[in-house]
């Protein structure tokens, strides 16, 4: 750690947050939600209903997006969040994994890897040196690709270096958004339980996910996003049994779909080629 | 034989002192996706400092005067002009770059004033020596251009490699909301990637004034108009093509201006012309240059 924090177990707080893009088009409206300290908590939703926004006005990347917080107050621990920069967010120990991977595909992996500590300046070497061991750790397949270039690698190995890259700042609270999205079952499975891996590591998450049988498996407590608000919250083997969750985000069908999150699966690629072919248009 | 040794050499010499422009354009386009359109003119700063400072201050001191503060103007230029409304905006690029033409008629209408229709002396210690290399007879100041640009791009190429700013430029490029999302100060490389090309800038307009040139002069910077196709046809993004891309200008000049009398059916003065002829013939065949377009990307 860069510095002591000021208090043991800090916690994220988002407080009746709102946030606008380009002056006009309302994205959040007043929402009110915590991560504690070395919780997973769980943002579900539909497209559009604002959950990259929120890991956005968190990790100070609003304005790339010409977004900004218009109300409310985002703090983590007794860091204030809003307004400020990512290098903040990254400094305070909160760092988001984008949605769709982002390595940087001509960057080789041990390149990528060191990026995910530009934000803190100067690090002694044994530091550095410990973050890696971590990554290498979770991900056995980095370390034997380091001199690759990422845009090489599969779309799960992307997924770990971007999580892996993350790692690197030795976050207190990561924020991830969508980890298993265009990923192969077996891929997903896999990532879900990295995921527990870094969470008992005592690293906190926040997990935005479509894939809701894997979020609801993973998570303490959730919350669901709805047009900007949110519309349910509490603890995820709650939600996960409430009738509006499992229709919507579920399926309608059965029990067991908690654990594997094979029901889901049927949605979720279908989003996913919606998603894609948004892409190709754009 | 020894004529064309004499074009080669030339060529060679011409395009290492091309390729400190054109990778300063490179250096900027990578970092803001800004063509910086005031390239010539921030050359051209960089050697009337280096002309009027060097009776004072040596030689060496008057360049290294000039390459600071030309590195500072061009910092300057980036952070509070065009980074002014609000830092990293992806899209603001465009702007920017008709900004940097406003920018670049302000400092030439000004320097333009200054020098008239002077000649000036940069004081560089050559003069209009000559040395014998073999079979051909080189002047001393294009071998200090390839000598003194081999170093310095090198030491560029290693600052991207190695430097953590090097990093941070490369991953920025790639992806600028992955890199803030990393914590790179998007306003700060960016600001030094200016600084960086200004540097050279200045560093170029040494050699482009030097003999056999009768000095600086008001149209000086225009020179660096020979060097905006090279970073085009090298790929715009790319070092290496910027480097590749402006020995073929150089050495395309010299030849096309070596045989001139050969070639005399395309006219007088078709060295002028002979760097766009073959920008143009590049990108007929690879339209996004030499280096230019993805690199390995699995899909």
């Amino acid at each position: 750690m860069p510095e002591a924090p000021p208090d043991e177990e800090p916690a994220l707080r988002v407080e009746g947050l709102d946030v606008t893009y380009g002056r006009a088009v309302s994205a959040l409206r007043s929402v009110t939600l915590t991560v504690p300290h070395g919780q997973v908590v769980a943002l579900l939703g539909a497209n559009g209903a604002g959950k990259t926004t929120l890991l956005r006005a968190v990790s100070g990347t609003l304005r790339l997006h010409r977004g900004a917080i218009t109300a409310g107050r985002v703090r983590y621990g007794s860091t204030e969040l809003d307004g400020r920069d990512p290098v903040a967010a990254v400094r305070a120990g909160v760092v988001q994994v984008p949605e769709g991977r982002r390595v940087f595909a001509g960057l080789t992996v041990d390149e990528n890897l060191r990026t995910g500590g530009l934000g803190l300046g100067r690090r002694r070497p044994d530091q550095v040196a410990e973050a890696r061991d971590r990554v290498f750790t979770l991900f056995p397949r980095l370390a034997e690709r380091t001199r690759q270039a990422a845009g090489l690698l599969s779309g799960g190995e992307q997924q770990m270096l971007a999580i892996g890259r993350a790692l690197m700042t030795a976050p207190r609270l990561l924020l991830l958004d969508e980890p298993s999205l265009g990923l192969a079952p077996q891929m997903v499975y896999r990532i879900a339980e990295v995921v527990r891996e870094i969470n008992t590591q005592g690293t906190a998450v926040l997990l935005v996910e479509q894939n809701a049988g894997m979020a609801l498996s993973l998570a303490d407590t959730a919350h669901v996003l709805e047009v900007g608000e949110v519309r349910l919250s509490g603890p995820a083997d709650e939600l996960a049994r409430t009738d509006a969750v499992k229709r919507l985000y579920l399926g309608e069908t059965t029990d067991d779909t908690a654990t594997t999150g094979t029901d889901t699966t049927g949605t979720d690629t279908a989003q996913t080629a919606a998603r894609t072919e948004g892409q190709g248009a754009a | 034989m020894t004529t064309f040794l004499d074009n080669v050499f030339n060529g060679l010499a011409l395009g290492a002192v091309y390729a400190l422009v054109a990778l300063g354009f490179v250096i900027i386009f990578k970092a803001s996706g800004v063509m910086n359109f005031a390239h010539g003119s921030l050359l051209l700063l960089g050697g009337y400092l280096t002309a009027v400072l060097h009776d004072d201050l040596g030689f060496a001191g008057a360049l290294a005067v000039s390459v600071l503060v030309t590195a500072a103007v061009a910092g300057a230029m980036d952070r509070f002009l065009l980074q002014a409304g609000g830092g990293a905006d992806p899209h603001a690029a465009h702007v920017q770059t008709i900004v940097t033409i406003g920018v670049d008629i302000l400092i030439l209408t000004d320097l333009s004033r200054r020098i008239g229709g002077d000649l000036l002396s940069l004081g560089d210690p050559w003069g209009d020596s000559v040395s014998g290399l073999g079979p051909v007879t080189v002047a001393d100041s294009r071998i200090a251009a390839i000598v003194v640009s081999t170093v310095v791009i090198a030491g560029v190429f290693a600052l991207f490699r190695y430097t953590s700013w090097g990093l941070s430029l490369r991953a920025s490029a790639e992806d600028v909301e992955a890199a803030a999302l990393m914590g790179v100060r998007l306003v700060r490389i960016r600001m030094l990637a200016w600084c960086l090309a200004g540097a050279l800038a200045a560093l170029a307009a040494v050699f482009l004034a030097a003999f056999p040139a009768p000095g600086l002069e008001r149209t000086t910077g225009q020179i660096a108009l020979k060097a905006f196709p090279a970073a085009i046809l090298g790929g715009m993004a790319s070092p290496p093509g910027a480097l590749a891309g402006s020995l073929l200008i150089g050495m395309t000049e010299a030849l096309v201006a070596g045989y001139q009398s050969d070639l005399h059916v395309l006219g007088e003065g078709f060295g002028d012309v002979a760097p766009y002829a073959v920008m143009v013939l590049v990108l007929l065949v690879r339209p996004t240059g030499l280096f230019g377009g993805k690199a390995a990307v699995r899909v």
